[in-house]
Parts: structure tokens; C-alpha cells; sequence
């Protein structure tokens, strides 16, 4: 009897591992997106506005594949080199991928919308030379800008300092909360080669000769990159931030500003949505004007876009959708991000005051942002120069290389990736 | 309790058996006829074709194709949109200054990662042996729940990689279990993870930990291999604990030993996974190894030019390394195979 | 059961029989010890921070057992509100629950007066904890972000990735055991050549073969690469080779075919190496990282550990899910090392393999 039992469960498992595998096999798609998101708070608005255009056009079937940051940095080229790769994806690497971006200038509905709403971004997508195609469109604009804990100066007693203040000036008044109130971590940078370039730029790194071609390392370059060594060996910066990963990899000091152990953080503006939604109600934070040095006071100007691999109609559609003013709008409302569309209202929806702050703050930003930045953001090779900032000032900082040996390194990187790039 | 053991033990086999008999029979429906057309003496062919098939698609012509990659450069895939460079890729591999100091080589990454995984090899390997040898020795002893500690130093071998990092990640931290035992304790807090000493060596201490028991177990089969009266001779003769075992053990355990210092090393050069969890690579480049170089130079760039030939490049020499090390290893079992023969 | 009695009685007697304990038995306990704690230590460790609340999680010094504030329902406000130990500036002791804080002072009630409203700056209050498991850090990720997909995914993996490499191995294993045949040597130098090239050296070019078979983004593209084990050839080859020659030739007499002589004698009699190579497969393919990583983008043909290092790698970790999920990630794992934990010890220390 028992043996006969067996038999029919083993024969019922067959056949449900069967429908398993069955079942792993896909439908055909119609618009892929590869996305990454800031955790829910982003993804879930996306997939909810997906949903909506899916339910309205039952003949084209987007599918939101969400995928870490990490698989946009890294997969997704190698994917596009083999001829793989999703119809449009959230791209932050906006001029290097640009060999693989598709015109879709003749499948949307009016290409002139594009035009105006975001004129000045559509140039960091195209190829060098190339003025007419749109490949696609800003889902958020970024600033690079650093926060305080707002708290943490009330409770030490230190004043906030205003617009103007020096980088300098900033990381007394940070050393003065921390040392006061014993917080393990003054000042904490995201690791990252764009966050690096605002101060640089401010400081006064040019970035490219006279041609207009790339030129790492100069005076000012050197002044931020000296600035940045000497904090983390008196303990401005812990060296436990950027040590846990290597090479070009980006880390955020986020744990460690939750957990407010953090009294002043070099960011950015999307971490709004992401501070309304972790810090809560555990402390203030404030986002500050970003700090000078003697040649500007400038955050890098950044962002994400939506960009098209494949140019049909679908795709058309779909771009056609996701970038007009209502769902934009709204989109941008529920993440707390600054629009990067020229003329949209938003209707934020928090009550937080820091999120409002913040936002203030970032879109008060965006006008102050130097012309030199805007044009590194602009070039198509910038990932290549952010990569060699930041690897090598890294390995200066834990004593791999001294900051001389670093920044002839940082020019050879650029130099050797170039080579490898265009050949010659 | 046993009753239900086996019952379940049927269970398993009851499924394994009807759909495995389906197939069998299925495919000697094929096999039939065909040895029919060629004759037995000709299916041997046949056994090997599938195999065949899987390394020629996935090992033969990849290495090939790696050859092919590491003489052509650019940012491409495919090989229509990539430039012939010659031997530019090694050429770049092996231009330094002086060796001894990575920052003089034109790819300095590359040496950072020989060098590091050198110490990590040798330190790892040299840690591993002795502490195989030693648990191996006590499991060996006449000891209460044997059984139960062998799988005990067993149990991490099971984990993957990455579960193995995330852990000790989570021990270790700056604000991790370990260092509040240690600030409880009156110590002050060790960056376990982000100094570059301490990187190197939690890394090869998590290593050691992932690993060890497997090569536990092939030292305690040597071990056990040992006959009893040796140790009973030694024992009536009085020879001490300590002499028995530098006299007789460990004589006798030196071809498990050799085994075992040579798969470690193997391994050692090839480890990537757990280090990269764990660490990252870093503090700077303290902790990565050469295989995390060829994976960021290939594949994960972060946005820098995907340099395919050169990791190609880099995989030929580090192939070229383990073939070394395989051949060591070949050699020396033929010298153990041969004096098995002898005795 | 059996066998440790007798054990315990071994020693008890022996060491009556001794009377003195050596130095090295006391240190082997002590080692041992040491070892069920550094082995097993880390594991509990993750088990008991895997149901902490992130704020838990992310606290320092960090508690043992998992604790959560306690909530408390206060006529007149929507949200029920954390409950502090306050104390007050008389020095007395309370208990408020917090309305809001405002910069370096708080906004309390007390939870049974609602009418009574306090300032208290921050420092002066602290967080009243209770006993509370997370399950939502196991539910979570299984309901929102498709951790059953992601297991179903492995399991397909390892469990297709197994069967065909087994068949294949052994079938070539049987071919280099059982017959004699021209270009035998050449074939085994060809398998003992494949062993000296892991995955980990071609990554690239295997990346391009997967690429031009279009099985980027397929779960095939992960299985097929790994499917011709050299270890599992030659494991296999090396336990035929002791079977009896006189069945097969028995066979043979009876017409069976050479099909029907390979998996009716040969396999049934190599079930003891068979199982070994199925264990090692299945656990290589379900902790397989590297090349599934490089191989898989699209979030429906994640296995577990991709999906596992996506949670770490996003931009800050959610630390909650991924201490939870890593459980779920060696829990079957854990299963088979519990109920084949003595047949795997003996087995591998017998074919002496990886």
C-alpha cells in the first residue's frame, strides 16, 4: 500500500518539476527596459507607470527588467559588444555607450518635444559631430552636492556655514561636530570619479587642453586630489570608507550616514528620496550649497536617461509615453528628484521639510554649475577620467603609491584606455 | 526512525528510477541501430562523442579563441571589428621597469595581482597544511562523536563562495560582532577589512576556513591508511607521543601532504570569488588577485574601455602558470604511484 | 547510535586503564571545541541577524538576540509611536512615547494621558525593546523581489546541470574503462588537458562561443560550459576500471547491447562514484557564481546567488535581506550536509576528489 503511495507522489513531483522547467522558458517580448532603481522608491512608481502603458496598448508588451547598478556598469556593455542587450535601459554612462544608442527620431511622435524639453542633454548622448538624434531622454537630472547632519551641528553647538564657504572651512566645521560630539567620521565622499570632479573643477581642474582633448591631471586636479589625501590621513576621512572595495568601484557612505555616524556627506541629489525615506525621523538632514575653492563653487551636473538600442515604434511609443509631462512629472514627484526637463512643474509629494530643503537646495544648484563641468559631463570618454581619479587616488590613499607616482599614473590611464579605444 | 529513513530513501530512488529508465530505454532505441551499422568494436567512439562535443565547444575552441583575442585589440566582441595588435597585450603585460616594484610596470594592476596572489598562495597553502594535518591528526584520535566533528570541519566546504564572503563581511565590519567582542573586552576596534594588512589577512584566514575540510579528510584517509602496528610496535618499544609522529605519521602521510600542497595551490592561484565578496579587492589593491584583475580588465570596467585582449592576454599567462603547477603535480604522482608499486 | 556507544565505552575504559590523560587530549578537546565554535559560530550568528529589524541590524554594538522598539497606539494619532525610557529633569523615570522630533529636543505624550505633552532632549531618552523575530526579512524578498523565481532558476540549474553531466561523463568514463580502442591514449590526454583549463582562464572566449549560440540571458548558457567535468571522467573512469570483466562478457552473450550493458551493469554497480560526483555537482552548480554573473542580466534568469550579490551590490545594502536570504541560500545545502553528512566525509575521503 505504502509502496503504491510512494509511486504517486513520486509521479505527481515528475510531473510538477516538469511544469517548473516547463515554465522556465519565456514568451517573446516586445520592449525590453533594463533598469535600476534607488530600491522601491523608484522602482515602484516605474513599474506602476509600465503597468498602466501596458494595460493601454495591449499590442506592445514592456517588460521592466530591474537589475543592480552594477549590472548597468558592467553587463550591460559587454551585452551590447555581443549583440545582446535590452531595447532601452537606464543609462548613467551616458557618452560611452553612445556607439550602440539608436535614432529614434523617426518613431516618436514629435521629435520637437524632445527638442525643447530636453534640449541640453540630448548633445551628452549623441556621437561627436552628430546634432539631430534623439536616443532618448533624461529620466532625473543630478547634482552632486554635499549634506550635513543637521543635527549633529545643533547638538555640538556649530553653526552651519553659508554660500561661499571654502572646502577647507567646511572640513573644520565638520571636525569641530565630530570632535566635540565624538562622531568616528567627519567628512564621508561617495567613491566615485564624478563626485570627485565638482570640488576638482572648483578648485580649478580644467580637464581637457586647448584642442578640447582630454588632459587629467593639472594644478587644480592636484589641489583636490592633495586635499582629499591629506583628510584621510589626519582623519578627516576614514580610510574604512573607500578601503572595502578597489579599482573603480563606487561605495556610498550611506550605512554609516543612517546610522549618523557621519557629520558631513559628498553626494548628490538623488539621495533625497532615499534619505526621506532611511534617516526618517532619526535626525536632520541638510543639504548645503556646495563648498568653493578658488576657481568656482560647482556640484557636477549628472543624471540618468533613458536611451533606445533598437529603433522602432514600439520603442517610440513607449519613450513617447515615459517622457511626456504627466508621467514625467509624476514620476519625478514620487522619487524627489530634480527634473531633467526644461519646463516641468512638480508637484513633490513629501511633507518632510529636509526633503523639501534638499530639493531647493539641488534645483538652486543647477544654474551655479561650471561651464567646465558641464562640459566633462558633456564628453564621451569622461568614465574614462573619472576611473583613473579615483583608482589611483585610492591606492595613494592606503599607501600603494605615493600622490606623485598617482597622478602620473592617472595620466598614463587615460592615455593607454584612449589608445586601446580608438587604436594608434 | 529508521523505518522512515528508508522509506524515504525508496521514495528518492522511485523517482530517480522511472523517469531514468524512460530515457535509457529511449535512447537505446537509437543506439540500437547504430551499433548495429558500425559494430561493437566502434561504440566506444560513440561513449566519448558527447563529452567530446562539450569540451571541444567549451574548452578547445575558447582557447583559441583566447589566442586569438590576446593578439587583437580594441573595445569589440566581434572579431570582424577588431584590429590585429601583434603581441602588444603581452608586450604591455611584461613592460616594467623592475619587476620588484609594480609601479614601474605599464600594468601595474597586473603585477599587484601576481604579487598579492603569490603571498595569499603561500601563506594560504602553507596555513592549510598545517592545520589540516593537525585536525586531521586529532580526528583521527580515539575521540567521543567523531563522526559528528569531522562534518563539523566539513561544513563550510559545502558553502558557495559568496555566502562564505557575506558572512565573515558581516563578522568582520568596522561595526561588526567581532570588533564589539573586542571593544567589550577593553580592545580598540581593528579594521579588519579596510586596513591592507588585516585585508590580506582576513582574507586568507576566511580562505583557510571555507577550505580546510576538505583537505582534512584527504589527510585523515592517509592517516587511517597507516597500519595499526607500527604505532603498536612504537609503543612497545616506548618510543614517546612526539617522536611516534615525527618518526612514523608524518614519514608515511607525506604523499596525502604533497596532494593536498599541490590541489591548494591549484585552487590558491585561481581564487576570486570569496576575496572579491569579502574585500572588494581592497583596501587600494591590497587584496586583488590576478583573476579579479582579468575580470575587471575584461569584463567589469565600469564604464572604462573593456580591454577583452589584454585579460585574454593575462589568462594565457596565468593558464600557462597552472599548467606548470598541473605538470608538478603529475609528475609527482607518477613518482607515488610507482613507489606504491615498489612497496 | 551504536557505534558512539561503544566509543564512549572505548575511552571510559581505556582510560581507566591509563589513568592519566596526555597533554594532546586535553588540547584536541579544546581544539575541537574551538572548531565547532569557529565553524558553526559564524552560521548562528548570520541566523540570529538575519531576523533583526535593519535598524537592528545596523546597530553598534550589536545586540545578540533580535529586538525591535516597542509601538504603542496613543488616543489622537494615526501612527502607533515608539516608546521611550525617559528621564526627566526631576531625575524620576518614565515611559513616553515619542510624537516627532525636532531637531535636538522630542516631542513626547504619555501613552496613557494623552493630554500630557513633554520636551526631552534627545540624550534623555532611550529606546524600550522587545524580543521579536523579522519574518517579513524571509517574506520580503520572496514576495517583492522574486526570490522564488530566483530559486526555481537554481534549482533548474543544478538539477539539469547534473543530470547531463553525469550521463555524459559517465558514458565517457565507461568508454575508457571497458573497451580498447585506437586513439584511447589520445582521448585521455585530451580529458587531462581539459583539467588544466578552468572556466575562470577562458572567460572571455567562452563568453563569445555562448555568444554567437545566442544563449546570453538563457540558463543554458550557464549549464552547458560547465557540463564535461574532467574530474568527473576521470573519478568515474578510475572506479569502472575495478568492476568484473565477467558480467559485461556475460552480457555481451545474451545480446544485450552495448547501451544496455553501460546503464544496466556498468551504472547501477558505479552507483558509489556516481553519487559522489552528483553531490560535488550539485553543490559547484549551486554555488556557481563568476559565470553566471557574466552570463545573466535579465532579472527573470537570476539564480540565487546573482541575485543574492544584486541586493549587496545596489547602491547601499539592504543588509536585512541579504542576512536573510543568504540563509535561504545554503539552507538546502545544510539539508543535504545533514542527512548525507556521514556518507560524504567517508565517500570523498575515499575517492579522495574535488
Amino acid at each position: 500500500m505504502i509502496k503504491y503511495f510512494f509511486k504517486a507522489i513520486s509521479v505527481a513531483l515528475i510531473t510538477i518539476s516538469l511544469t517548473l522547467i516547463s515554465a522556465v522558458s519565456f514568451a517573446a517580448t516586445d520592449v525590453r527596459i533594463m533598469w535600476y532603481g534607488d530600491g522601491d522608491k523608484e522602482n515602484v512608481p516605474m513599474q506602476g507607470q509600465i503597468d498602466a502603458f501596458n494595460a493601454a496598448n495591449p499590442d506592445i508588451n514592456v517588460i521592466l527588467d530591474i537589475v543592480p547598478y552594477d549590472a548597468i556598469m558592467n553587463t550591460l556593455p559587454i551585452q551590447l559588444a555581443a549583440g545582446e542587450g535590452p531595447d532601452i535601459a537606464r543609462v548613467t554612462d551616458l557618452g560611452g555607450l553612445n556607439k550602440y544608442y539608436a535614432d529614434i527620431t523617426p518613431h516618436v511622435a514629435n521629435p520637437q518635444y524632445y527638442e525643447d524639453s530636453f534640449g541640453p542633454f540630448l548633445k551628452w548622448y549623441r556621437k561627436a559631430g552628430d546634432t539631430s538624434s534623439i536616443h532618448g531622454f533624461h529620466s532625473t537630472m543630478t547634482v552632486t552636492g554635499p549634506y550635513v547632519n543637521k543635527t549633529l551641528f545643533e547638538q555640538a553647538g556649530v553653526d552651519l556655514l553659508g554660500p561661499g564657504a571654502t572646502w577647507a572651512e567646511w572640513a573644520d566645521a565638520a571636525n569641530a561636530v565630530a570632535s566635540k560630539l565624538d562622531i568616528p567620521i567627519p567628512m564621508a565622499w561617495d567613491r566615485s570619479g564624478h563626485r570627485v570632479s565638482g570640488p576638482a573643477v572648483s578648485m580649478g581642474a580644467k580637464y581637457f587642453d586647448a584642442n578640447g582633448d582630454p588632459k587629467l591631471v593639472d594644478d587644480g586636479l592636484k589641489a583636490m586630489t592633495q586635499m582629499l589625501y591629506d583628510w584621510h590621513q589626519d582623519g578627516t576621512m576614514s580610510k574604512d570608507l573607500w578601503g572595502s572595495v578597489s579599482g573603480t568601484k563606487y561605495h556610498a557612505p550611506n550605512d554609516w550616514w543612517n546610522a549618523a555616524e557621519v557629520v558631513f556627506m559628498m553626494s548628490g541629489s538623488w539621495q533625497i528620496g532615499r534619505f526621506a525615506n532611511e534617516v526618517g525621523d532619526d535626525f536632520d538632514w541638510w543639504a548645503v550649497p556646495a563648498p568653493c575653492g578658488p576657481a568656482a563653487c560647482t556640484g557636477m551636473p549628472g543624471g540618468n536617461a533613458l536611451l533606445a538600442f533598437t529603433a522602432n515604434d514600439a520603442v517610440g511609443k513607449v519613450m513617447d509615453y515615459l517622457s511626456s509631462k504627466e508621467q514625467l512629472g509624476a514620476f519625478i514627484g514620487e522619487v524627489l528628484a530634480i527634473p531633467g526637463h526644461l519646463d516641468l512643474p512638480v508637484d513633490y509629494q513629501t511633507d518632510d521639510p529636509n526633503a523639501k530643503h534638499a530639493l531647493e537646495t539641488f534645483a538652486g544648484a543647477v544654474p551655479t554649475i561650471d561651464q567646465v563641468a558641464f562640459d566633462l559631463q558633456a564628453h564621451v570618454d569622461n568614465r574614462i577620467m573619472f576611473n583613473a581619479i579615483i583608482s589611483r587616488l585610492g591606492q595613494a590613499i592606503v599607501g600603494e603609491m605615493s600622490l606623485e607616482e598617482a597622478w602620473v599614473k592617472m595620466d598614463e590611464d587615460v592615455e593607454k584606455q584612449l589608445k586601446e579605444k580608438y587604436g594608434g | 526512525m529508521k523505518n522512515i529513513r528508508s522509506k524515504i530513501k525508496n521514495f528518492f530512488i522511485t523517482i530517480f528510477k522511472i523517469p531514468f529508465g524512460f530515457l535509457m530505454h529511449t535512447i537505446d532505441i537509437i543506439m540500437w541501430p547504430i551499433q548495429k551499422i558500425i559494430g561493437v568494436r566502434n561504440m566506444p567512439y560513440i561513449f566519448l562523442l558527447p563529452n567530446l562535443i562539450f569540451f571541444g565547444l567549451f574548452v578547445i575552441i575558447p582557447l583559441g579563441v583566447n589566442v586569438a583575442f590576446s593578439i587583437t585589440g580594441g573595445d569589440e566582441l566581434l572579431f570582424a571589428d577588431r584590429e590585429f595588435s601583434g603581441s602588444k597585450h603581452y608586450n604591455d603585460l611584461f613592460n616594467c621597469e623592475s619587476y620588484l616594484n609594480p609601479n614601474t610596470c605599464k600594468e601595474d594592476f597586473f603585477w599587484r595581482g601576481v604579487y598579492n596572489t603569490i603571498f595569499f598562495v603561500i601563506f594560504q597553502v602553507g596555513l592549510m597544511i598545517f592545520f589540516s594535518l593537525l585536525t586531521a591528526v586529532i580526528l583521527n584520535k580515539k575521540i567521543i562523536g567523531r563522526g559528528f566533528f569531522r562534518s563539523v570541519f566539513f561544513f563550510p566546504v559545502l558553502l558557495s563562495p559568496v555566502v562564505v564572503g557575506l558572512i565573515w563581511q558581516w563578522i568582520l565590519l568596522k561595526n561588526g560582532i567581532l570588533n564589539a567582542v573586542i571593544e567589550a573586552n577593553g580592545g580598540d576596534k581593528f579594521s579588519f577589512l579596510t586596513d591592507p594588512g588585516w585585508a590580506m589577512t582576513s582574507s586568507i584566514f576566511v580562505s583557510i576556513w571555507a577550505h580546510m575540510g576538505f583537505y582534512t579528510l584527504i589527510v585523515l584517509a592517509g592517516l587511517q591508511a597507516i597500519p595499526p602496528n607500527l604505532y603498536e610496535a612504537a609503543e612497545m618499544d616506548g618510543t614517546s607521543t612526539e617522536r611516534t609522529f615525527f618518526r612514523i605519521t608524518l614519514p608515511l602521510l607525506m604523499p596525502n601532504l604533497l596532494v593536498v600542497f599541490i590541489l591548494a595551490s591549484i585552487k590558491g592561484v585561481q581564487t576570486f570569488d570569496e576575496i572579491y565578496v569579502l574585500t572588494g579587492g581592497g583596501p587600494g589593491t591590497s587584496t586583488s588577485l590576478i583573476v579579479q584583475y582579468i575580470f575587471t580588465t575584461g569584463f567589469a570596467s565600469s564604464g572604462s574601455v573593456q580591454n577583452f585582449g589584454l585579460a585574454a592576454a593575462a589568462s594565457m599567462v596565468l593558464g600557462i602558470v597552472l599548467l606548470c603547477l598541473t605538470l608538478i603535480q603529475l609528475f609527482l604522482g607518477r613518482n607515488k604511484e610507482t613507489k606504491h608499486q615498489e612497496i | 547510535m551504536n557505534s558512539s556507544t561503544n566509543i564512549i565505552k572505548d575511552i571510559v575504559t581505556q582510560k581507566k586503564y591509563k589513568e592519566k590523560y596526555h597533554w594532546t587530549d586535553y588540547f584536541s578537546y579544546f581544539y575541537l571545541f574551538l572548531g565547532v565554535f569557529l565553524m558553526f559560530g559564524p552560521i548562528i550568528w548570520l541566523g540570529l541577524s538575519s531576523v533583526k529589524t535593519n535598524a537592528g541590524i545596523q546597530e553598534y554594538p550589536p545586540t545578540i538576540l533580535p529586538l525591535s522598539q516597542i509601538q504603542v497606539e496613543v488616543d489622537g494619532y494615526d501612527k502607533p509611536l515608539s516608546l521611550y525610557n525617559v528621564t526627566l529633569d526631576d531625575g524620576s523615570q518614565t515611559q513616553l512615547a515619542e510624537i516627532k522630533r525636532v531637531g535636538i529636543t522630542s516631542k513626547m505624550v504619555d501613552p496613557n494621558d494623552a493630554e500630557k505633552k513633554y520636551k526631552i532632549p534627545i540624550d534623555k531618552r532611550e529606546k524600550i525593546r522587545e524580543f521579536s523575530v523579522q519574518w517579513g526579512n524571509y517574506l520580503d524578498p520572496l514576495r517583492k523581489y522574486n526570490f522564488l523565481l530566483y530559486f526555481k532558476n537554481s534549482i533548474f540549474v543544478t538539477v539539469i546541470a547534473t543530470i547531463i553531466t553525469l550521463i555524459i561523463n559517465s558514458m565517457a568514463a565507461y568508454a575508457l574503462s571497458i573497451y580498447e580502442f585506437r586513439g584511447k591514449t589520445v582521448a585521455l590526454v585530451f580529458v587531462i588537458g581539459t583539467l588544466l583549463i578552468p572556466l575562470t582562464i577562458i572567460l572571455v572566449p567562452v563568453f563569445y562561443v555562448i555568444a554567437n549560440f545566442g544563449m546570453i540571458n538563457s540558463l543554458w548558457g550557464v549549464i552547458l560550459p560547465g557540463a564535461a567535468t574532467p574530474t568527473g571522467v576521470f573519478l568515474l573512469r578510475q572506479y569502472m576500471l575495478t568492476l568484473p570483466r565477467e558480467l559485461i562478457e556475460a552480457a555481451r552473450m545474451d545480446h544485450a547491447s552495448e547501451w544496455a550493458i553501460y546503464w544496466r551493469i556498468v551504472l547501477p554497480l558505479s552507483i558509489p562514484a556516481i553519487a559522489v560526483l552528483a553531490i560535488f555537482s550539485i553543490m559547484w552548480r549551486w554555488n556557481d557564481f563568476l559565470w553566471p554573473l557574466i552570463v545573466l542580466s535579465k532579472s527573470e534568469v537570476y539564480t540565487l546567488q546573482i541575485a543574492l550579490n544584486a541586493f549587496h551590490g545596489e547602491l547601499t545594502s539592504q543588509w536585512n535581506y541579504v542576512l536573510a536570504m543568504t540563509m535561504v541560500t545554503l539552507l538546502p545545502i545544510a539539508l543535504i550536509f545533514a542527512y548525507l553528512q556521514k556518507f560524504i566525509t567517508t565517500g570523498i575521503a575515499s575517492t579522495g576528489m574535488k
